[in-house]
């Protein structure tokens, strides 16, 4: 049996989550036919929706962990709950989507039941011995690593597989459980939570057009030729993690493993050097054409056009030719 | 007086081209030079505002090879106190294993004669920039029965109360904690300093303290790294510099998205 830490993310499952269960659902075709068993935290918005869905994605059951231990996040808390159904179920893997909260929790899991944890997975290549494939060194190198204890417990990196829906959806069963969580599980939770930002992320993962801007931006400034270049072309902005990271723009406006998984038409990347986790986010854009210093930059060779050169130099110039051709 | 220990780890640039190692088992660094990640470098940063402000000492640690003392050395410069190696063939070692040679030398540095030193708080990296095991705090945590935060970018100590601000799904997000605690730092917080010429002057007199492991290492799981297969470029160069912004546009007529 396979339990998959299920998030929601707006009131909803989050993509990544229905990515792993993609995983998941590979992994239990290539046992024989496994069940999958969700794990869910706390209140959600909508359950016959979040039922369906959960079951159109392949899962048997679902174990809603209830109560107040639950009223805000907390890495030993979740793990807690996780650790409960999989002690009652006998689950052999327990796997979350490669996100901030599922590697805190699974790792939190991990070392708890003192098993070992793969995080950020793409693959597995066998079932005995378990052995699976991570991201590592920022994703330019792989390791293949040995799962023997049980149970396997690992993340699957964001984007790394599609989400699908099941042919033959069920309804799955629903079970709410109120598990024992100790006074020690309950230290290190969330406080307090700032004012969520705007967040205009289903533009940008809908969007024809994405314009794409990153460290060569070169600092908070650097942005409006490119916001005013995704302006004249109907489309959104897009930043890689460094960008967001250093603060330079909001969170809901990154691209990759961590952020959004984009598919425009066209996608034109500014200043990314295009890492495997960026690539992530963008692999589905019909076009992509980057413009970089540097042509040797992964994101130049797996473009379809590319451009060598300084986007503050560049992109103005295109943006001068817009406007020229247009008036 | 608010004493923090920051665990930071010897690791190969990886900012360019990638080798491994003939073994399979780590990323060759000899051509390319050995760093200590963003991440770690952000928390020595908030290690040090964290001690200066309560006149408290920031004490270094790696776990890795006799030659990590470059890394405790140039980082010492910043206006740490001291340091400790423990030496350890690191890709012999799973992220447990780390975990329990860091709760070694706290334990130890608690449990010293002349009174010992006790950490407040143990500030790592949020993820190894080499291996990414994203667990080591984690582990740490639970070996020393003391609470975690991941992924903090500041983190604050007063009337012993760890305060750590996370940039969480759903805005920024505040923990607050009983000191003795456990912090994992991801970068954007407070930007790293400099060395001064004076810091570095006084790291040479720091003798940094030698240790050999604590317990036989379990090992990690791994069964071996490898680079994935080189993908065959078929870009179309456009062009160089501003020069290029009559194709670019072509293109962008050409593909309907210049309406
Ligand atoms: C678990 C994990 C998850 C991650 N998730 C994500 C994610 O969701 N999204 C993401 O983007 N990253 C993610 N990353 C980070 C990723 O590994 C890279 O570090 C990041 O994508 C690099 O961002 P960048 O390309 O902006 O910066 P860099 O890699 O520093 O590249 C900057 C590029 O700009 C070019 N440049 C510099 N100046 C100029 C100029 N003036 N004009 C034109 N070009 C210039 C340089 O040649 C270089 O190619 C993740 C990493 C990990 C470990
Ligand atoms: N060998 C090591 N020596 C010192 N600190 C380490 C070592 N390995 C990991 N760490 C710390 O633990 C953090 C997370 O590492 P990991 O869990 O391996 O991804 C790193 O950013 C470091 O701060």
């Amino acid at each position: 049996m396979i339990l998959v830490l299920v998030e929601s993310e707006a009131g909803a499952t989050s993509e990544v989550s229905l990515e792993t269960l993609a995983f998941a659902r590979a992994l239990a075709a290539e046992g024989g036919g496994i069940a999958i068993r969700a794990v869910v935290i706390g209140d959600v918005a909508d359950r016959d929706a979040m039922s369906a869905e959960l079951g159109a994605h392949g899962v048997s059951e679902v174990h809603q962990a209830m109560g107040d231990a639950f009223a805000a996040f907390g890495g030993a808390s979740w793990a807690a709950a996780l650790q409960a159904v999989r002690e009652a179920t006998g689950s052999v893997v327990v796997v979350a989507a490669g996100s901030t909260r599922g590697n805190e929790v699974l790792a939190h899991l991990g070392a708890r039941l003192d098993v070992p944890m793969a995080a950020n997975v793409v693959s597995f290549s066998g079932l005995a011995p378990f052995v699976v494939s991570r991201q590592v060194v920022g994703g330019a190198a792989l390791e293949e690593m040995r799962l023997d204890q049980r149970p396997a417990v690992l993340t699957v990196a964001g984007h790394s597989w599609t989400a699908a829906r099941v042919e033959t959806p069920t309804t799955p069963s629903w079970h709410e459980f109120t598990p024992e969580v100790g006074a020690a599980d309950l230290v290190a939770r969330v406080v307090s939570t700032g004012t969520k930002e705007a967040d205009h992320s289903d533009s940008l993962k809908t969007a024809r057009v994405v314009v794409g801007a990153g460290r060569g931006a070169g600092g908070p400034e650097g942005f409006a030729a490119v916001a005013e270049l995704a302006e004249l072309l109907h489309g959104s902005l897009g930043v890689s993690r460094v960008v967001t990271s250093l603060g330079w723009r909001p969170h809901h406006e990154q691209v990759g493993q961590t952020g959004s998984r984009i598919s425009p038409e066209l996608y034109i990347p500014c200043g990314i050097s295009g890492a495997i986790q960026h690539w992530a986010g963008c692999a589905s854009s019909k076009t992509i054409l980057a413009i970089n210093t540097d042509p040797d930059a992964p994101m130049m060779t797996k473009a379809t056009y590319a451009v060598v050169g300084d986007m503050h130099e560049v992109v103005p110039a295109i943006i001068e030719e817009l406007n020229r051709r247009r008036s | 007086m608010t004493n923090v220990l920051v665990c930071i780890k010897r690791v190969p640039d990886s900012s360019s081209q990638i080798l491994l190692t003939d073994d399979e088992q780590g990323v060759e660094g000899r051509f390319v030079g050995f760093t200590v990640s963003n991440h770690e470098q952000c928390a020595v940063e908030l290690a040090i505002r964290i001690a200066d402000a309560t006149g408290g000492t920031v004490t270094l640690l790696s776990v890795g090879p006799a030659d990590a003392v470059d890394q405790l050395r140039s980082t010492l410069a910043l206006g740490c106190h001291a340091a400790v190696l423990v030496e350890a063939e690191p890709t012999g070692l799973g992220p447990s294993d780390v975990a329990h040679e860091i709760a070694a030398v706290v334990r130890d540095h608690e449990a010293r004669p002349d009174g010992g030193t006790s950490y407040d708080v143990v500030l790592l990296g949020n993820d190894a920039a080499d291996s990414g095991d994203f667990q080591v705090p984690i582990r740490l945590a639970y070996l020393l029965g003391r609470p975690v935060v991941t992924g903090a970018s500041v983190v604050e100590v007063a009337d012993g109360n760890v305060t750590a601000h996370v940039d969480g799904p759903d805005g920024e997000e505040t923990y607050s904690v009983p000191a003795p605690a456990v912090v994992s730092v991801l970068e954007g917080g407070p930007e790293p300093r400099y060395p001064s010429l004076k810091g570095r002057m006084a790291a040479k007199k720091i003798e940094i303290e030698m240790r050999t492991m604590s317990r036989e290492p379990a090992g990690a799981s791994r069964v071996r790294l490898f680079l994935p297969p080189p993908q065959p470029s078929t870009v179309e160069l456009l062009g160089e510099g501003p020069g290029a912004a009559g194709a670019v546009v072509d293109l962008l007529e050409k593909l309907q998205v210049a309406r």
